[in-house]
């Protein structure tokens, strides 16, 4: 399947480097996703895929590298720094709370406050307008909860994942980065999750997608980018390859000119 | 929500809640006394007015220790806090005034906060080492700063304040327990503030990945439970018109057992104030009814035991359960 992406870079990584002590994590990471367009993370456990997202995401500083987003160079040392350029990340465990509603977790730490100046000050919470707005967002995603009081741990695993994906594009993100969003999901809910990636970039957001599952990866991105041991060795075109390819690159079987 | 949209299988889920728990066994017990003690005067309005007087520190502990328990803390020194700040507060009231002193009490319970919370985010220890080991230090020093003498309190202003005092015919002390409780369930209820208390409790990972400064929120929630007990010590200092360091000795497994059966989890992420507050009556009134009914200090201290491990089996089921 191939989508017109816009022909603007949203998010462009340049030699991202990153070590553990004498483990080198991140060697020489190099790639662009533009907007709108979803680009696929893969390689090999222990490849560097999660240090990559983290150091975008704000969790890990990179040693070296830059980092741009819409063209400017950005400093990213916390996820409020990230946040802050515009990257939302969907983390492997969704980041919830689970003893909270929709509502609370969708506006963890970006609550709405109260319209009165004092009780503002206070940090009064106005969950009706929450509430309003929780509808909305997830509405543009066409996805269907069945009480918006619900308690996260009552929700299955795919309404989870859209509550997360809800929550980084409600937040405005021109990038999101989710990490495995379908690892523990079954056939029909990875599909509405395939469903909801496709919205959100057709909104114009640029997705970085990590994923172990090459028939998700060929159903939804545009390109991929592989990681080996460390270093970007490869970026192709999804359309323009078979799955065997792309499992040849990731096991290092196979080459590519980056 | 709309009532008639209220479905069985809602009600049924609201009362078999949690929360809900404290208020079967609160007019459970409270029943069962009246029945059995209908012959005495605990079923006297004057009674309950003494249970809600006497239990005022305890309440007022509990919904501090509420605030360390939202975010996954355990205070095990708030009971030595209530004797040194009662006594400090005594002993500053003998050259100053009440401001002063007032401060300074607080202050020893703000400090400790302080203590115990920068003590476990530096050593990564578990909150309840820490507070055991401040627990003891503290203890010491309440004894030793008076050599285990009691300082008696003139200053009526003073007992007014803090005990024996009525506004609008309402005694001082029910008034200070409806203040701190009705601040406490707004900012756990209605402001953000509490909001991310109970985030940090729920799922510190996710908490800090949603850029809430959770080092910062356990620390004040470890301070506000400190400076509630020694808040606490003042309650008591006016109420008994003076300080002794054995004040809050016995309180705290009772705080404890008290919050716990109000449906505060003791691992985090859950916090109930009103569940906190009358938890600690039923405390009181098990109590009250035990001693008219010609029960013993030691028989009321293993059904306090009781009622704790009562509710944490309530609360470990819980958890298995999911
Ligand atoms: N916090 C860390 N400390 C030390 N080594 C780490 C740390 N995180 C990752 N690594 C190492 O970096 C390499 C890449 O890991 P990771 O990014 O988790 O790979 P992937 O997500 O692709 O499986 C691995 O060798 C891993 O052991
Ligand atoms: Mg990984």
């Amino acid at each position: 399947m191939v989508r017109s992406s816009l022909d603007q870079v949203a998010l462009e990584l340049s030699s991202i480097k990153k070590s553990f002590g004498g483990v080198h994590a991140l060697q020489d990471v190099t790639f662009t996703i533009n907007k709108g367009e979803v680009v696929g993370l893969l390689g090999d456990n222990g490849a560097g895929k999660s240090t990559l997202v983290k150091c975008i995401s704000g969790v890990y500083a990179p040693d070296s590298g830059e980092i741009k987003v819409n063209g400017k160079a950005v400093v990213i040392r916390s996820p409020e720094d990230a946040r802050a350029a515009g990257i939302e990340t969907v983390f492997q465990d969704l980041a919830m709370i689970p003893e909270f509603n929709i509502v609370q977790n969708l506006f963890l730490n970006r609550e709405i406050k109260h319209k009165n100046p004092i009780l503002r000050w206070l940090g009064w919470l106005d969950t009706k307008a929450m509430t309003k707005r929780a509808r909305k967002a997830l509405n543009r995603l066409n996805t269907r909860i069945p009480s918006y009081n619900e308690q996260i741990h009552n929700l299955s695993g795919g309404q989870r994942q859209a509550i997360a994906i809800a929550r980084a594009v409600n937040w405005g993100a021109d990038i999101v980065i989710m990490d495995e969003p379908t690892a523990a999901l079954g056939v029909e809910q990875s599909a509405q999750v395939n469903d909801l990636i496709k919205v959100i970039s057709s909104q114009g957001v640029a997705v970085l997608l990590i994923s172990h599952n090459m028939q998700h990866v060929v159903e939804t991105c545009d390109r991929a980018v592989v990681l080996y041991q460390g270093s970007s060795v490869a970026d192709v075109a999804v359309a323009e390859v078979t799955k065997e390819d792309l499992v040849g690159l990731i096991t290092g079987a196979k080459k590519i000119a980056a | 929500m709309n009532a008639q949209m209220l479905s069985l299988n809602q009600l049924k889920q609201i009362a078999l809640h949690r929360e809900a728990f404290i208020y079967y066994i609160f007019f459970f017990v409270l029943f069962f006394f009246a029945i059995v003690l209908h012959d005495t005067a605990f079923l006297t309005f004057s009674n309950f007015m003494n249970i809600v007087k006497q239990t005022a520190p305890l309440t007022i502990m509990a919904v501090g220790l509420t605030f360390a328990l939202a975010v996954g803390h355990i205070d095990l020194s708030i009971g030595s806090v209530v004797a040194l700040s009662a006594l400090v507060g005594a002993l500053l009231l003998q050259h100053t005034g009440i401001p002063l002193a007032v401060l300074g009490a607080l202050l020893v319970g703000v400090t400790v906060g302080l203590i115990n919370g920068l003590l476990i985010e530096r050593l990564q220890v578990s909150s309840l080492l820490i507070t055991l080991g401040t627990m003891g230090i503290i203890t010491g020093i309440a004894r030793q700063l008076t050599n285990l003498e009691s300082v008696p309190i003139i200053n009526q202003d003073f007992t007014f304040l803090f005990g024996s005092g009525k506004v609008l015919g309402m005694p001082i002390l029910l008034l200070w327990t409806l203040v701190i409780g009705g601040c406490a369930y707004i900012i756990l209820k209605k402001l953000a503030a509490g909001r991310h208390l109970l985030a940090v409790g729920g799922n510190p990972v996710a908490a800090r990945a949603m850029g809430i400064k959770v080092t910062r929120i356990r620390l004040y929630a470890l301070i506000a439970s400190s400076t509630a007990a020694a808040l606490a010590g003042l309650l008591y200092a006016g109420r008994l018109h003076g300080a002794r360091y054995t004040l809050g000795e016995a309180d705290l497994l009772t705080v404890i057992a008290a919050v716990a059966i109000g449906g505060t989890s003791l691992f985090g992420g859950r916090a109930c104030i009103v569940g906190a507050i009358l938890g600690t009556w039923l405390m009181g009134i098990i109590n009250n009814g035990l001693i008219l009914s010609g029960f013993s200090t030691n028989e009321q201290m293993i059904a306090r035991g009781v009622i704790l491990v009562i509710a944490v089996a309530i609360g470990v089921k819980e958890i298995r359960n999911g």
